[in-house]
Formats: structure tokens, sequence, C-alpha cells
């Protein structure tokens, strides 16, 4: 059958509406195709989706439309510097909020969760900083130097809690004032953005703002390189100007001003994997190392894909809430490679990234030779 | 007072002007206007018919100004000021408004054009009143001609000239003249050997008598004007009497000393003291400091010991030449975007991803292998890969085409059919296949039987997975036209970088006085029209420093460039443009601002036999732009044709609201 190439002026509109403006300098190279991930482990045409876009004649039902990960490695190569992320997330938003298709089941629930109660895990608001009770954190006053976010991953998972507790134990051990807002917070809502809701987004972000702006934050701490990108950079669109620093940045500044000394070694080789939104996506590759370097004995080892060209965890654009099928999990080929290289301990710098790796370290059954460690832990370790 | 009779002439342009202006409305509007005699509306002003009009009504109502309305001064004053000179009427009691890119192309609204179209027309007469009458003045053309650059469009440039019997100086920073196109081997599509062609256009330019060939040589400073430049060139020391040596290679076998060679990309080496090549152009050597032995640690010397005609001399400095020439070509080539710059692509990275330019060198029969097409370890390559597109058409690196690399991409995939037994695959985003012979070249290739792949390589890796055969290079792209990724496991990767400006090209440009694009290549005058000369009288530009381009084309240019250098030097004058800046010597104070604002050098400020510094202007650089004019805090300085009074009346006509 020989289908109508008339473009689709409505489908292309609504995608054009919803901010996915990008797409109309695609010249079909199919660079994002060669360079995506997900061509690792299954077949993920974003060329085609690209044209598909130009001629408006996406299928919405498709499931490719979820693949996406944003972990923008098209994006940095794009020879027409096409921003496939806007248009991946227009695309998702036409499904969401106008209701083209049908969001995946697991992403739906989610996000009406997140909506509903503030963060994804579902739990109450006022169990928000229950982490922080026994570790001496004190709720964020107007002489607190420092607001630390911890991410609602940390906050309300006890497999995760651990990035929360090193990092304020750094933060104490070196004298920082600093506080959390506790049942104030809600989700970031970055990753909510990428999977279309955009409304709902926007209701997070200026939840945040305004309980950041009453309780007089200037300066905000992140552990997950998604709140860092979101306060950073797009907060500002809504009004929400604050000085945002990820925690491998403050702990790098500490280092570098003497503020911060080890006295233990740790006489390990350890693998730093790049989480996307902190180096592709933020351009944050050195502070990492630069703090992994100072730890005495700690041996730096690179993993086969590094920096600019990392492989992502899997667990960015909303799918670290949807099921990712076993043989389809870039973090166990992320995990191959680190044992590959033979690294003792996988370091992380994001909450994300901790979930989707210890999720392959107990399902390749490999917990006897690697573990997986958030960047703080080790430096509240070698103190 | 003179009485001032003005003829005005509102052209239709076809339907550009008409369409939108009424043009017999602002004719009528015209002719109501103080000191109109005639006013009249034409279909083609810039006709012979539209001008005769002119000259006719000159005659029979006795005109002393001339108004057409029509297009930009840049499109036709010309025409204009020779049609009225044509008549015995001062050119510059003509002037120009532009209804047509100023009023027509850029509003809908007839009504609002016209009124506009009525408006300029009014400034216009208003302006021409207080036009004077100008004297252009011409100089004679010195017919000498310095080439800058000797690659092909330098040669070819200076061979058309010379053969004129005009004198040429051909400059070149290389030891040898012969550019990128004596490294290649085969050149498309024809597959002559580039060397088989190119040698003996080297040698003519070697021994002709009108071609003064300085290699090793670079331009240091320009003065001057058109007809006039006076061009100071460093030669840079050889370490050799090039008027002692007789070239016999005594000195370059007898050398211990290596270094890679320039010439062969890297691949191999030459010795301290060297030629780049054996048809190199002079056949003499120069002496390497980086690498000579007597100049690092102070012993050797000998090449001196075995040169026969005593010509090495360790004691040489550079020396500076000054010529005066009348015209410039600039033919300064391209530098080869450096691959390494992408990681993914793995070049230095794993030995056998070569450059298109490395490739050339292995082809060659005089290259490293010895023409044979080989991994670094000596074997015969089974499968190749052939990317295009690496740095070109990429807005992370360069936006536009090179232009060349999809037809080397394919004379690449003939040669290595034509030495091995290699599959051989063509990776392209679109084939650009446009000159003469290319397309048929391109089938040719098909029926060889190349393999193409469409798509941009995201990857070249030597990681394999599953049961790809280790040792492999695996090539990682989306085959768009099936829409699959592929991993192609080959021996051989042959990227083709983009053609890039030189990476000295902005300090080029200044000292000859020419812009460049915003890709960095020269800036023609006009990219359709004038595509060898630059806004700077005199200076020319040909081959790929105004844009990656291949042999034809560059030779074309080369050709086009000698051309318009002749012409001028047939002429044997040069006029110099009477709209340019005067000073008035009562005024200026000797501030230097004049100096300082002008792009040209054209003011001075000097002594001049007074007691008091004052600036004056030298006639042939000035363009008349006027920013020393607006710099001049005493107002001493004046454009002529374009005096207060007369850009005022405009304003003041401009501002009358009209009923």
């Amino acid at each position: 059958m020989v289908q109508a190439v008339t473009p689709y002026q409505e489908a292309v509109d609504i995608v054009k509406e919803a901010g996915g403006e990008a797409f109309k300098l695609c010249y079909q190279c199919g660079l994002c195709s060669g360079t995506c991930p997900w061509n690792l482990v299954r077949s993920f045409i974003v060329r085609r989706l690209m044209h598909e876009t130009q001629l408006g004649v996406v299928d919405f039902e498709d499931e490719d439309i979820w693949l996406c990960a944003t972990c923008n490695a098209c994006v940095s190569v794009c020879p027409r510097g096409v921003e496939i992320i806007d248009v991946m997330k227009s695309l998702r938003n036409v499904v969401a909020e106008v209701g083209a298709a049908k969001v995946p089941d697991s992403l739906r629930i989610t996000t009406k969760t997140i909506s509903a109660a503030g963060n994804p895990q579902g739990e109450d608001r006022e169990k928000r900083g229950e982490w922080a009770e026994n570790a001496g954190v004190k709720p964020f006053t107007q002489d607190s130097e420092l607001l630390y976010f911890s991410c609602c991953v940390p906050a309300y998972d006890p497999k995760v809690r651990r990035i929360a507790l090193a990092t304020s134990s750094i933060l104490q051990n070196v004298g920082v004032t600093f506080g959390i807002l506790g049942a104030k917070e809600s989700c970031c809502g970055e990753s909510v953005r990428k999977a279309g809701n955009e409304t709902i987004f926007q209701g997070l972000a200026e939840d945040n703002i305004k309980a950041f702006e009453e309780s007089g934050v200037k300066k905000i701490l992140v552990s997950s390189p998604h709140c860092y990108h979101t306060f950073k950079n797009e907060y500002p669109e809504l009004g929400g100007n604050f000085e945002v620093v990820h925690s491998t940045q403050y702990l790098a500044e500490l280092i570098r001003d003497g503020k911060l000394k080890f006295s233990k070694e740790i006489n390990k080789k350890v693998a730093y994997h790049d989480p996307c939104y902190l180096g592709r996506h933020n351009n944050i590759y050195d502070e990492p190392r630069e703090v992994l370097k100072s730890i005495p004995g700690l041996e730096l080892i690179e993993l086969p894909d590094n920096r600019e060209q990392a492989l992502c965890c899997g667990g960015g654009g909303g799918r670290i809430w949807m099921e990712t099928k076993k043989e389809e999990r870039f973090s166990d080929i992320r995990l191959e490679q680190a044992l590959e290289v033979g690294a003792d301990i996988l370091v992380i710098a994001c909450p994300y990234c901790m979930l989707n790796f210890d999720d392959s370290v107990l399902t390749m059954g490999k917990s006897d030779v690697i573990e997986i460690k958030d960047i703080t832990e080790l430096v509240q370790e070698a103190i | 007072m003179e009485d001032i009779r003005i003829g005005v002439y509102i052209c239709h342009c076809g339907l550009n002007i008409a369409s939108v202006v009424d043009v017999e409305e602002v004719a009528k509007y015209a002719s109501t206007l103080d000191s109109v005699v005639v006013s009249r509306d034409y279909k083609f002003m810039c006709s012979d018919p539209g001008q005769d009009l002119i000259k006719s009504d000159i005659k029979e109502h006795n005109l002393n100004r001339v108004i057409v309305a029509s297009c930009s001064p840049r499109m036709h004053e010309s025409t204009f000021r020779k049609a009225c000179a044509a008549a015995d009427l001062n050119p510059y009691l003509y002037e120009m408004a532009n209804i047509r890119e100023a009023c027509s192309w850029v509003h809908e609204d007839k009504e609002l054009a016209t009124a506009k179209a009525k408006d300029l027309v009014r400034a216009a007469v208003r302006r021409v009143k207080l036009q004077e009458p100008l004297e252009v003045r011409e100089i004679p053309f010195n017919p000498n001609t310095l080439i800058v650059g000797g690659g092909v469009a330098g040669i070819q440039a200076a061979l058309e000239i010379a053969d004129a019997e005009h004198k040429v100086y051909l400059v070149e920073k290389d030891p040898s003249i012969g550019g990128h196109m004596i490294q290649l081997d085969k050149t498309f599509p024809t597959l002559d050997c580039s060397q088989c062609i190119l040698t003996p256009k080297m040698a003519a330019v070697g021994s002709h008598p009108y071609i003064e060939l300085m290699t090793y040589s670079e331009v240091e400073e320009v003065t001057g004007f058109v007809g006039n430049f006076n061009v100071k060139i460093r030669k840079k020391a050889r370490y050799v009497k090039e008027e002692e040596c007789n070239g016999c290679g005594m000195c370059w076998e007898k050398c211990p000393w290596k270094a890679p060679s320039e010439y062969e990309v890297g691949m191999a080496e030459r010795k301290a003291i060297y030629t780049p090549f054996a048809q190199a152009v002079p056949n003499i050597p120069v002496i390497d400091r980086d690498y000579c032995a007597y100049f690092l640690k102070g012993k050797c010397r000998a090449c001196e010991k075995f040169c026969e005609r005593n010509a090495i001399d360790f004691e040489q400095v550079d020396r500076f030449v000054d010529i005066e020439v009348g015209s410039v070509i600039l033919a300064t080539g391209y530098d080869l975007f450096d691959s390494s710059i992408i990681p993914q692509y793995g070049y230095k990275t794993y030995d056998n991803v070569f450059t298109g330019l490395e490739f050339e060198r292995m082809s060659s029969a005089t290259g490293p292998t010895g023409g044979e097409i080989c991994l670094r370890d000596g074997r015969e390559p089974e499968s190749v890969a052939i990317v295009h597109c690496v740095g070109s058409r990429d807005q992370n690196y360069n936006e536009y085409c090179s232009r060349v690399c999809c037809m080397y991409g394919l004379k690449t995939a003939h040669l290595v059919k034509d030495k091995t037994n290699a599959e051989v695959y063509e990776i392209y985003i679109d084939m650009r296949c446009f000159g003469e012979g290319y397309e048929e070249f391109y089938k040719r290739v098909c029926d060889e039987g190349v393999t193409f792949i469409r798509g941009k390589v995201a990857k070249v890796t030597d990681r394999t997975i599953g049961d790809e055969e280790p040792g492999k290079l695996i090539v990682v792209v989306e085959d768009s036209l099936i829409g699959s990724v592929m991993r192609l496991p080959v021996d051989m990767v042959v990227l083709c970088p983009a053609l890039q400006s030189r990476a000295d090209s902005e300090d080029l440009a200044r000292k000859f006085v020419i812009n460049r694009r915003g890709d960095g290549f020269f800036l023609e005058r006009h990219v359709k029209l004038d595509p060898v000369t630059t806004p700077t009288d005199g200076i020319l530009i040909a081959g790929c420093c105004q844009g990656p381009k291949d042999i034809p084309d560059s030779v074309a240019q080369g050709a086009a460039a000698a051309a318009r250098a002749l012409s001028m030097i047939s002429k044997g004058k040069v006029t110099l443009e009477a709209a340019v800046s005067h000073v008035n010597t009562d005024l200026c104070i000797g501030c230097g601002r004049c100096e300082e604002v002008c792009p040209f050098n054209a003011p001075k400020v000097s002594m001049d036999g007074g007691p008091l510094p004052v600036s004056s202007v030298n006639e042939a650089l000035c363009k008349g732009c006027g920013s020393c004019a607006v710099a001049c805090p005493t107002g001493a300085i004046t454009i002529w044709h374009f005096k207060p009074e007369q850009i005022l009346s405009m304003v003041d006509a401009l501002a009358e609201v009209q009923q």
C-alpha cells in the first residue's frame, strides 16, 4: 500500500506546540541511531522517528516513543544541532497530555503518584526527612549555609539512603552549617518533564521554588545530577534562581581549599561511571575524578567508554520507573565493562545509577567481585 | 547661481518595482518638484533605449542634473553615470534613488510603497541640486604581479601571466612549489596521475624567464594600493646558497639525521637537509634547524663536507626583499581538518585508521609503500571502509560541504578495488558528483562492486562483541536506507576530512586588507558574478583559499584571476574614485583619529613642511567610506560627494510631512 506522503500538518503542529521545533533541521544521516545505546541491545531508529515527525506520520502507539533515556549522546554529536531530546519530550507530551495514545502503565502510575504525593514511591510527605533523624541532620534555617536536597530516592529508598547519610556525614565533618526542608520538598520533576508531563513538572517546580524562597534558600547542594540539571537549567525559566552545586563539585572544592583531609587509605581499583546528567548534560567530568584521585591508595581506572562517550545506565527520561527487559539493560553492559577493566568498585554519582547498578550486580550475581558506591561513600570512608 | 535643470526617470524594472509602486504616479509627482524639467517612467532604464532617453533629454532639455529612481547604486550607478558622461554631463551630477531594494522588494502595501518612493525621489531631487562636478584621476599601473602560494591555482595563474610576458613573483612558504596536488596519487574522475600532469607545469614555472620564484618565503608586509603595491618578502634562511647548489643530492644522501616527512604526511622520514620530494622545484634543499645536529649540538656538518660546490652556509640568515607590483593573487590553499578532534573515529588511536591524504601517499608509486595498499603491519586489507563527511556538513566542526570528498572517496574505493581483493564500503550521507564525468565515475565504481551504505558513521572501535572477529575495526553506522544500525568489521578505515581555511588566513587577510567569511575562507567581491576579486582593488583570490574546490575549479580560478590581473596590466592605469576624503588643513589639529579609524590606511598625519602636524589623505587608498569624517573632532574632513549639506538636504526632505 502506498502511504500518503502529504505531511500531516496537524500532527507536526501538535509536536511543534509541545516544544519540539527542532526536528526541521534533521537531514537524516542516522548518526543519532548509530550513537544511541539502545542499538547495543535492540533496534531503535531515532532517525526514522525524526523523519516521521517531519512528515507528521508518527505512530503514537509505538513503544519506541518511550525508549529514549535522554542520555544526550545523540544530541551532543548531531551535525545539525537537532535537540532530539526536546522532540522526544514533545512526542511524549502529545501522548501524555493531548491524549494521542496510552502512556505505558508503570510510567502513568508513577507520574500520577508523584503528582499526588510529591515523590515517585508514593510515600508520606511527612516521612521525607526520616532518614536524617538519627544522623543529627537539622531542618534548614535562615542561618544554614546550604540546603541539602537529597533527591526522593535516597530520602525514601532504604538501599540508596547511604548516599544521603554519607553526604551529610561529610558536611558535618567539615563543619558546614546545612539543613534539609523535609516535608516541604517535592520531587524535582526533571524526569517527569522528560516523560512528557509538562503540567505536573511545572507544579512540582513551583512548589519547590516556593518552599526554597520562603525558607530563604540561596545555595542548594544536590546528590542527583537530575535535580542539578533542572534546578540549574530549568527552574530559572519559572523564576527560581538558586546557586546549585552537585556533591562532586562541592567535594572537589573542599579538597582544593584544604577543608577536607583524608586519614585512611582505600587500596582499591575504582572505575568511575559518568552519569549522563552530570557529564554530557552539564559538562562535569573533571571534579569527580579530581576527588577520587585525591583519596590515598585509590587507583582510578577508566571504563572503555568514558567522559563524553560514557554509556548511559538506562535510568534517565523516566526509564527509571519503567520495566526494562533483563537482556536490554545498559547497566548490565556497563557493569561488564567495569569487570573487564578489573574494577573492585564501580563508583557512581547519581541515585538512579545506583538503583540500576545495584540491580545489575544482584541479577548478574556479581556481588562478590564488585561493589557499587556513591562517590560520597568512598570519601566518607577515607576521612 | 546656475539654473538647475533636473531630469527624473522612474524605472519599472519589469514588474520588480512596478508591481508594488505606482511608477506613473511617482513620475507625475516628481514633475511637480522644484527644478525638475523632465520626469518620465520607463520599463527598463538600464536598457539601451532607457539610457538613450537620458542622453537625448540632456541635450534636448539642457539638463544639468539627472536622477534615476531604480535599483541600488551597486547595481547600476556606474551604468547611469556613464550615460551622463556620454552626453557630456559630469557623472557626479547624477543621483540614484533606490526604490527597488529599499522599497518595492520590502513592502507589500502599494499605497504606502508609492508614498515612500515619492519621498525617496524628493530627497534625491534636493540632494542632486547641491551636487558638484568632480574629476576622476588616473595613475600608472605597475605591470608586475605577486602570486602568493605555489599550488595548482597559483601555478596556473603564474604561467598565464608570465606567458603573456609580464613579470610574476611567485612566493611559496614551503621549500618547493606543488601544493597539495603534488601529494595526490590518481585524480578523479579521469584517473590521471597527479604528479604526471602537475610536474610539467612546475618545471615550466621553475624555468620561466618571466617568473621569479621565491620558495621558502613568506609575505611580511604590504603597503600601497592597486597598481602600486610595495611588498616585503621574507626569504627564510635555507642554509644553502641557491646560486651555488646544483641539486646533486649528495648532502641529503650523507646527512645522518632524520625527521618525519611533511610530504609523506609523517608516514616516512626525510633527512634534516632535504627537498620535500624528488621532483621538487626548485631542486634546492633546506636545512631543518629542529633536526640538524649542527644546530642542535654544534657538530656534524656532514653536508658541508660532502658538498662539492661549497653551497652549504650555516651562517645564512633570513633576508628581506622589497618588490613592487600592481596586483596580487592570493592562492594559499587549505588545511586539512584534524580528524583526531572527533575521538569516536579513532584516528591516531587505531593504527589502521588513515586520512584520505595518507591514503594518497600510500597509493602513490613514489610513496612510503611504493603504491601498495597495506595495513601498518604490511598485510593487505581484506576489507576497507571509506568514511565521508569527517568534519564537514557538521555544525560541531564545519557546516559546509567540502566538495571533493565524495569524489576522492569514490577514487579511493576504485584504487582499493584495483590493487587488492578487499571488500570496500563507501559510507556516505549524500553523494555529490556534479562535475564533468563525475556521475559516470560513480556508476563505474558501483559496477566495480563497491558496497554503498547511506549514513553518518557513529563510531570506529576495536571492541568486538559476540562472534565478531577480534583484531578488526568495527564501524558502527545506521544504514538509513534500510533503517538498521550496522557493525561492519573492516581492516582499514579511510577518513575523508574536511578542507578548512588556512590557520594563518586571518593574519594574511589583515596584511592584504581583505575579509574572510564566517567559515574562515577569503571573501570574494560577489559570490556568483565576481568570484576571484575581493572588495580591495588589486587583490585577487584563486583556488581553495576562497573555499573548498577540486582541481578543475582551482585551475579555472587561477586562470580567471590571471585574466583579471592581465586586464589591469593591459589598461596600464588605475582610475581613482573622486568621492574620497579631503582634509581642510586650516581646521586639522593633527590629532590622528582619522589614521586610527581608517581601515585602508589612507590618512597620514605629518608635518608636511608646515609648523604643525596635519593629516593628508592618499586618494588612491581612500574608498570614501567616511569613517574619518565621522571621527574627526574638528570637522576638518569632508568626503567629496557626501558633504554634510548634501546629506542633510535629504534628511530635511524626508522629514517633511506630506499631505
